[in-house]
């Protein structure tokens, strides 16, 4: 078996003769990069789709190359706004961060991502479409056309009716493209992909062709590797621009325990988890906040943030005991008070709030649900 | 197949030669990679890069050596990947993004250092022992005999004077004509323990851990102790803590040195220790922490071989040091990805899979490892230590996994952290009534010295309190605040106490993230005198509102 290569067709096999030829180009895949991607929609095998100029006379750059030194990289220190507040106030996102939004089939998770995209201030937006029906391409399409940013956006995206095969090149397409603005043009850009258990499920099944042994539930044991490869892009280059990636990933049966939320959670900095239509406080981490809280926002962000926490989870305590029909103190009838506003004016994923703003109103929010001596918040 | 009469060898390093970058004018690449499995005439062998292009008929170079580091001076505050090379060293070469197949020297051959002689001609040595020191930083940085000579040998010349790495600073000679030359370092294959030879030939000793390693982390020193030379676990779902609870551990433990090996997870996690190590004081000596430390770093998109390598390469190194009397502190981070790395490679070699596909010789690497942790004393008499504390990452949380499980099999202290605590943000959020140290009698001789005879005793009741509180705590989720006595409510507000001022540290708190021993003693004696008194509160609101108060004050 020393002379047999085994060869993953893209468009599938059927119909396939075994009398087929095969012409070997002695390269690895690559993806066009230039000015000119920028306004552009291409799919996983890289081909424009959107019937604008051909481009296949503009350079182009490997994908899935190597990893950045982690001595080239630098701490992650400058938030990257997105006037949402549960993310803004509670969770920052941070330049070069990478955190996915778990979520649920069912749940508004494309509305909200497309939101960020349009809202958060990068120079440049990729985004990666992994297994997306027509509907939801379109969707993405037009917000970031109605929303102006199309001009400083590529899209990449992978069809549900497309090969497999080809989902799998997504993100490395969209990551090599964004790796080469960050650090040829020392652009900010933001990488958003959805979804990103699609992609582990093409995983999965390419690895199953292959009668490879699975680890887990199916999915191949370097399952973690592989993400963490397209995961690690993310980066803020010393002397230069940075990626920052935003993805989300349904959890089959809403089970974050199973495989693809699991290793994603063990290598993103943070979650949000988006359920019920709203960002739950609870279950959400973003692992750099500490880096930007009050040392680029507000004084009073870090004490305002747990402030609020410890009273929605109070809140929370107190909705509990009157499910239970336990007895409620004047105290609890505060905190139902409180979760009930909390709700409406910072975690709905309509809300939409610059952060200053946000924080005004998070004094306003405990003013009208409590005594100043309740708050035991230090001077 | 390679090229030449050498033999093959299981577990040479060899290099593939791929043939493309030389026809397009790019420097040669030599790409690294391990004999694994050796049949008749031809060798199986796991590259430790990307082996995009490599084809039938590429040269093969034979090493003739098995996967080695170099030991000598200069590797404190170095970062280095999974296979010695040196972070920093490549991107000044190479810019933004590691390449694939460079060659690069792990210590700086150009840098001198001060050589002073503790042996003079005529002396007869073996492998170990100590010819003279250089100062590498506060260290006195011992230069041994390799470890793999064999027999005794006779100095022959040996020079003070300020040397490169490279330079001969004495020559021995087996008294039959042949002669060795030593320079300031020597090669070590890592996956073999260097005190083995020496032990069984009597000049070292393998010692029984008799001492705590202060962490001065609370939960730890006093609950669940890891002994000085001892070995522990950290498992964990993730955002429960572990990095933050092992970065702590490594900044304020009483160590001398301390390796990092940051093992198959994020890369921005590493950017922080490098970024901040150096402006942080060692708490046990002058200079800062960065001074004491090694980094090995091959974090989660580096070549997933090299991250099976990296641990190896920690751990020798620290068994380097603890070689000169030093007590040296090995942190890894995660214990599970190196195992995958290891499942990873099985799975390439198509070995029959056990559990979750991992290998059948899981549990032994795991036991292979922590093993090489140990109180040494060395043939000059000093006796160094090596830590190792490693964290897991249980898939799904779920601790009943092969990894935990194996680890739990082997180690002595499990630091178990629960979502539920780290939910709460009650940090560190190791829970208390799931997590044991088996040291507390090895130790508690130690104790009773330090600590006076009643500490194991009282450390045992709090541990009950926490029980019993519980069980309290459960109870109420049931029935309600008002279907429970009122003694009870006492023992669950004592416990709860006892938790939030005395198990719970946080980390970005400039005061509490690090508690010196008799901080912690003082503390405890007060929390402790709380948890037996006997209080007689009329109503269960009076009890909270002292008790909230009580906590208030710390
Ligand atoms: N001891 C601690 N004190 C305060 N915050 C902590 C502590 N441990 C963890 N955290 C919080 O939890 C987050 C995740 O911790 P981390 O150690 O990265 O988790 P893991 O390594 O288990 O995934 C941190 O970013 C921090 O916000
Ligand atoms: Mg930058
Ligand atoms: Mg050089
Ligand atoms: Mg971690
Ligand atoms: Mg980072
Ligand atoms: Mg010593």
């Amino acid at each position: 078996d020393h002379d047999m290569v085994s060869l993953q067709v893209n468009s599938g096999t059927k119909g396939l003769a075994n009398n087929a030829s095969v012409r070997f180009l002695g390269e690895s895949a690559k993806v066009t990069y230039s000015e000119n991607i920028l306004g552009r929609v291409f799919d996983g095998a890289g081909t424009p789709i959107d019937r604008g100029p051909s481009l296949s006379n503009d350079p182009t750059v490997p994908i899935g190359g190597p990893s950045a030194n982690p001595m080239k990289r630098v701490l992650a220190s400058r938030m990257i706004r997105t006037d949402v507040p549960m993310i803004d106030v509670f969770n920052c996102l941070v330049e070069s961060q990478k955190i996915p939004i778990f979520s649920v089939s069912g749940e508004p998770y494309n509305q909200f991502l497309a939101r960020i995209g349009i809202q958060a201030d990068a120079d440049i937006v990729v985004f990666g479409g992994l297994g997306l029906i027509f509907d939801d391409y379109a969707f993405f399409r037009k917000q970031f056309e109605d929303a102006g940013v199309f001009p400083r956006t590529v899209m990449f995206v992978n069809q549900a009716s497309d090969p497999v095969v080809e989902r799998l090149q997504v993100p490395d397409m969209a990551l090599a493209v964004a790796e080469k603005f960050a650090v040829e043009d020392g652009k900010r850009v933001l990488v958003l992909m959805t979804d990103m258990t699609a992609f582990a499920d093409a995983m999965k099944e390419v690895s199953i062709a292959m009668e490879r042994v699975p680890a887990n539930r199916g999915y191949p044991g370097d399952l973690y590797s592989q993400l963490a490869r397209r995961y690690e892009k993310a980066c803020d280059f010393k002397g230069s621009g940075s990626v920052t990636i935003l993805t989300v990933t349904t959890m089959p049966g809403n089970d974050v325990t199973h495989p693809v939320p699991d290793n994603t959670g063990y290598i993103t900095e943070g979650q949000f988890y988006l359920h019920s239509g709203v960002i739950d406080p609870f279950g959400s981490l973003s692992r750099l906040k500490q880096h930007v809280i009050g040392k680029v926002t507000r004084e009073d962000h870090s004490q305002i943030m747990n402030t609020m926490i410890r009273f929605y989870s109070g809140g929370r305590d107190a909705e509990q005991k009157l499910s239970m029909a336990f007895e409620l103190s004047d105290y609890d009838h505060q905190l139902l008070k409180f979760s009930r506003l909390f709700r409406e004016r910072f975690m709905d994923i309509e809300v939409s709030l610059p952060l200053e703003a946000a924080l005004d109103l998070c004094w306003q929010t405990l003013a009208e649900c409590f005594e100043p001596g309740q708050l035991m918040m230090k001077q | 197949s390679p090229l030449g009469d050498h033999p093959l060898i299981k577990n040479e390093v060899v290099y593939i030669i791929p043939h493309g970058p030389e026809r397009e004018g790019k420097p040669r690449e030599y790409l690294k990679a391990e004999v694994l499995r050796v049949r008749g005439k031809s060798a199986e062998a796991q590259v430790f890069e990307s082996t995009a292009g490599v084809r039938i008929g590429d040269q093969v170079i034979q090493s003739g050596d098995m996967l080695s580091v170099a030991l000598g001076p200069g590797l404190l505050s170095t970062v280095f990947d999974g296979l010695q090379n040196p972070l920093a060293e490549i991107a000044a070469d190479h810019g933004f993004f590691l390449p694939r197949g460079v060659l690069t020297n792990p210590l700086d051959t150009t840098r001198k250092w001060a050589f002073q002689p503790v042996r003079k001609s005529g002396d007869m040595v073996q492998a170990g022992d100590v010819i003279g020191t250089v100062p590498e930083g506060r260290f006195e940085h011992k230069i041994m005999v390799p470890f793999s000579l064999n027999g005794a040998w006779t100095v022959e010349r040996i020079r003070e004077g300020t040397f490169t790495i490279e330079d001969v600073v004495a020559t021995l000679s087996d008294g039959q004509g042949k002669t060795r030359d030593l320079t300031l370092v020597q090669n070590w294959p890592v996956r073999r323990p260097i005190p083995d030879r020496l032990v069984s030939s009597g000049r070292a000793e393998r010692l029984y851990p008799s001492e705590p390693l202060i962490t001065t982390m609370r939960l730890i020193d006093t609950f669940f102790p890891i002994a000085r030379g001892g070995m522990g676990c950290i498992p964990g779902p993730f955002g429960a803590g572990k990095t933050v609870l092992q970065s702590l551990i490594s900044r304020f433990s009483a160590v001398n040195i301390v390796i990092v090996v940051a093992c198959g997870e994020r890369a921005g996690e590493v950017v922080e220790t490098i970024t901040e190590f150096p402006h942080q004081s060692d708490p046990s000596g002058g200079g800062t922490l960065m001074d004491r430390t090694v980094i090995i770093c091959n974090t989660s998109s580096m070549p997933v071989a090299a991250r099976e390598a990296s641990i190896y390469t920690g751990i020798t190194l620290g068994e380097y040091y603890r070689q000169m009397g030093f007590d040296v502190l090995l942190i890894a981070d995660s214990t599970s990805r190196w195992a995958q790395a290891m499942r990873e490679t099985s799975g390439r070699l198509e070995e029959i899979p056990g559990e979750e596909a991992f290998p059948a010789y899981l549990d032994s690497s795991i036991k292979g490892i922590y093993e090489r942790a140990g109180v040494i004393r060395t043939g000059d008499g000093k006796i160094g230590s090596l830590t190792m504390i490693g964290t897991v990452s249980p898939a799904g949380g779920n601790f009943e996994e092969p990894v935990t499980q194996s680890t739990l099999g082997t180690v002595k202290t499990f630091l178990g952290l629960s979502a539920e605590r780290a939910y709460k943000r009650f940090y560190p959020a190791v829970d208390p009534l799931l997590s044991w140290s088996r040291y507390h009698k090895q130790l508690a001789t130690w104790y009773e010295t330090n600590l006076g005879s009643d500490w194991v005793a009282q450390v045992e009741e709090m541990i009950d309190l926490l029980r019993r509180g519980d069980e309290v705590n459960r109870m109420m989720q049931v029935t309600g605040e008002e279907g429970i006595s009122i003694e009870d409510f006492i023992v669950q507000q004592k416990a709860l106490f006892l938790d939030m001022v005395y198990l719970q540290q946080d980390a970005f708190d400039d005061v509490d993230a690090s508690a010196p021993l008799p901080r912690q003693q003082e503390t405890f004696g007060i929390v402790y005198r709380v948890a037996k008194h006997a209080f007689d509160f009329p109503e269960k609101d009076e009890a909270r509102r002292f008790f909230t108060e009580l906590t208030s004050l710390f």
